[in-house]
């Protein structure tokens, strides 16, 4: 691996480890509020022992966002100083503000765990609101600097040197809301999932009928609908994301769509692989004419090709494969949530059948690995770029080399983080029931939160 | 004053606030590895209630003036990150080691004595590594042509500098959290832990002020323009040694009389505040205008005007919304604790 490759494999393990944690933890709280919102809907009291287990999980997994994020933030500086002097000079807003809304959710998830118990119910959810806010908010500045590198703007070069510097233009860029939100959607719907999978699987373990069992059904459906209403949002999001990129970045939709020729008429590929010498996707299926279709509305549109542009620009065209695993996963996500939905209310069914819960509960690691692959899609689609057009990572990398030992080092790190955060949540859930929790709610003057997560 | 040098304050504010909980939060950690076996003290529970709830937000406050920087003095993101990046990836790993199991330990009581010892050993490690960047930036050994530079580690680790200010921040370190745990357990009424801390701060503090003048000696050999810059401004170093004997005062006196005298640690506490706030503004002074000797000053690293203004301005809003909530949460919690150590006496 030469150097450059070295900082990209080095960055890239630590969001591949950070954005589990950091999207878990902005669908979470959207649940949590969902849960609380259900307790003063129904004053069934599982819904805020659904909401105390999510609260508790969330804090444990904290543990790891936390310090992965904290060495996101250090290392950019550490491993991409190019890249970051341009952002610093351009683009500083929006992590000057995501300190702010971290700190907004960690005060306010505080004030929602010390003080559970001692507040009125509408202050536990303005509370648990503004955590979910706060959450939602870092997701989106963070992702807006994501955005900013695909559609830079708010600055020029002249001979070397940024000029004519409008930091709300950057800000602003064209690409902000597609992609923040994305970010925000495909993250509730993860949130949702996982929930669900979580649930299923506890479904799976209880007899039914059993209190448990109707405690996990509960949360099953509220990650259904709420699974539902997210995943079907992402997918038009979706949408407009690939029309900003037929518009924005053509070479990124084109690799990710192995298109070689420049054509109107073409045809959306699924499955396969992009062969370079052949300059097709073989062992695709092709629906023709579909991808002139969905970017720009109109069969007669024209997808430019990789051809029309310098090889050295092109993204690497494993992308294709990324690319679409994600939109599977997100369509299989679709199709899996409306058919329990349709099964439950339309069909009258009291529980799901055991295949159904099997594939709940698959679905939680599937939606990590969609926005894994959308992640990887996403930052590789843009090589050899870090700021489209104006920085390449060439220039953005360190000039340090020995970066191997470094490497490993924080590979040890994240194997024992990733290791004990999964002990830690067994070690604590086997030791607390679910069962416990609904009888300590039971009691009154019984303290549900401990104090101290 | 200029925009740099209102940044360049800004940055030097955040340093000092930073320097100061994450000494506390350090040093916390170190006692309570200290006193685990002296169980019936309590020096390592009150230690280790210090320690959680500020964990959060010790954290994001390194990220926080790591983007103070890049956003102030995105001029000086180059340099910077490559002389900083071995020191920096170490305190990293340490740092999030002992976040995660800080955390972690709320839930599997199996940890709490690997985690007392984790964050015993790095709460010593990472205050010296800390410290590092302060000889990194002064002593001149980022060297190479823009786009190019590199430290020298060789020369670092054989500057006498290098190891007075590694010497400084331990014993900085130790003594501000003693410092301030005999404070607080004075306050919580545990005075078995509240003398073993006073004690332990009785003997740093003369130790941290060795160290400092050590640090002063092997400046004037190895960098001599800041120990010129510094000796400018020696009758504010005179003040903060008279700050420093008030807080000697205030812990020895009621050593020596011979009635049963608690000691007045809070205004030990305040003291030895304003001796580091003075100490460290007459050092920063003396560093201006170079933020990286000789390679980048303030005005060669300032970021463009526009993103300045803006930056402040969220700077300004950003703190008017946050500092009176942590001050809510803050108080809310130090009486939470003192209610759960009355508490425990009761039940003892």
């Amino acid at each position: 691996m030469d150097h450059i490759q070295m900082a990209r494999a080095m960055f890239g393990t630590n969001m591949a480890v950070h954005i589990i944690f950091a999207t878990i933890g902005v669908g979470l709280p959207m649940m949590m509020l969902a849960a609380e919102l259900m307790y003063q809907r129904t004053k069934d009291l599982q819904y805020v022992v659904m909401a105390k287990r999510w609260t508790k999980t969330l804090g444990v997994l904290l543990g790891v966002g936390i310090p992965t994020g904290t060495i996101a933030g250090v290392q950019l500086s550490l491993l991409w100083p190019g890249f970051m002097e341009v952002i610093g000079r351009v683009m500083a807003l929006p992590f000057q503000i995501e300190i702010y809304a971290f700190m907004v959710e960690a005060l306010f998830m505080s004030i929602y765990v010390y003080a559970a118990e001692k507040i009125k119910p509408w202050a536990r959810i303005v509370s648990l609101f503004f955590v979910a806010f706060g959450a939602l908010a870092s997701a989106v500045l963070i992702s807006n600097v994501h955005a900013f590198e695909g559609t830079p703007a708010g600055f020029r070069f002249e001979n070397g040197e940024i000029v004519d510097v409008d930091p709300w233009a950057a800000f602003f860029n064209p690409s902000f809301l597609v992609t923040a939100g994305h970010t925000a959607l495909t993250a509730y719907t993860t949130g949702a999932f996982v929930v669900a999978s979580v649930a299923a699987y506890k479904m799976l373990k209880n007899k039914y009928g059993t209190a448990e069992f109707n405690f996990h059904q509960k949360a099953l459906r509220i990650s259904i609908v709420l699974g539902l209403v997210f995943s079907f949002l992402t997918a038009l999001n979706g949408h407009a994301t690939t029309q900003h990129l037929y518009r924005e970045q053509p070479e990124k939709l084109a690799a990710a769509e192995g298109l070689f020729e420049t054509q109107d008429h073409a045809g959306l590929t699924l499955f396969g692989y992009t062969d370079r010498e052949a300059q097709e996707v073989k062992y695709g299926i092709e629906f023709p004419w579909l991808l002139s279709f969905l970017s720009g509305n109109s069969f007669d549109t024209v997808v430019t090709g990789l051809n029309d542009f310098p090889e050295e620009y092109w993204p690497p065209l494993y992308v294709h494969i990324l690319f679409n695993a994600m939109v599977m996963i997100g369509s299989g996500l679709i199709a899996l949530a409306l058919f329990a939905l349709v099964w439950n209310k339309w069909l009258k069914k009291e529980t799901y059948p055991k295949w159904i819960l099997w594939l709940f509960v698959a679905s939680g690691p599937l939606s990590v690995i969609s926005i894994e692959c959308g992640w990887i899609f996403a930052c590789t689609g843009r090589q050899p770029w870090t700021i489209y057009r104006m920085l390449t990572t060439e220039d953005s990398v360190t000039s340090y080399e020995n970066l191997g030992f470094l490497f490993t080092m924080f590979i040890i790190v994240y194997i024992i983080l990733c290791v004990s955060v999964v002990f830690t949540l067994l070690y604590y859930f086997k030791r607390h029931s679910v069962m416990d929790d609904i009888y300590k709610a039971e009691q009154k003057g019984v303290r549900l939160f401990d104090s101290n997560s | 004053m200029s925009d740099a040098l209102l940044a360049i304050t800004l940055v030097w504010g955040f340093i000092f606030l930073y320097a100061i909980m994450a000494s506390m939060d350090f040093g916390a950690g170190f006692w309570a590895m200290t006193y685990i076996k002296k169980e019936e003290t309590n020096a390592t529970k009150i230690a280790n209630s210090y320690l959680s709830p500020t964990w959060e937000v010790t954290n994001t406050f390194v990220v926080g003036l790591v983007i103070a920087i890049y956003s102030l003095f995105p001029g000086a993101v180059f340099p910077i990150g490559v002389a900083l990046i071995v020191p920096a990836s170490l305190i990293l790993v340490l740092l999030c080691i002992r976040s995660a199991f800080l955390v972690f330990s709320h839930s599997v009581d199996k940890y709490e004595k690997a985690l007392t010892y984790i964050s015993g050993l790095t709460g010593l490690i990472i205050p010296g590594l800390l410290i590092s960047v302060l000889p990194i930036t002064h002593l001149g050994f980022v060297e190479g042509v823009r786009g190019n530079e590199e430290l020298n580690l060789s020369k670092l680790f054989t500057s006498p500098n290098e190891y007075a200010f590694v010497g400084f921040g331990i014993m900085s370190t130790l003594f501000l959290s003693s410092l301030l745990l005999s404070d607080y357990s004075k306050q919580a009424d545990e005075m078995k832990a509240y003398k073993i801390y006073r004690r332990d701060a009785m003997i740093t503090g003369p130790l941290m002020l060795v160290m400092a003048l050590l640090v002063m000696l092997t400046l004037r050999n190895e960098a001599n323009w800041i120990y010129l810059g510094m000796m400018k401004n020696s009758a504010l170093l005179f003040i903060s040694l008279i700050f420093f004997i008030i807080s000697g005062i205030a812990l020895y006196l009621p050593y020596f009389s011979k009635q049963e005298v608690k000691g007045m640690p809070r205004l030990a506490v305040i003291a030895i505040i304003i001796q580091y706030l003075i100490g460290s503004y007459v050092y920063g002074i003396a560093h201006l205008p170079y933020i990286i000797y000789p390679n980048v000053t303030i005005l060669s690293g300032f970021t463009d005007p526009t993103s300045f203004r803006a930056v402040f301005a969220t700077y300004i809003v950003g703190f008017a919304i946050l500092v009176p909530g942590f001050y809510y949460f803050w108080s809310i919690f130090m009486k939470d604790q003192r209610r759960k150590f009355k508490r425990r006496q009761m039940s003892n």
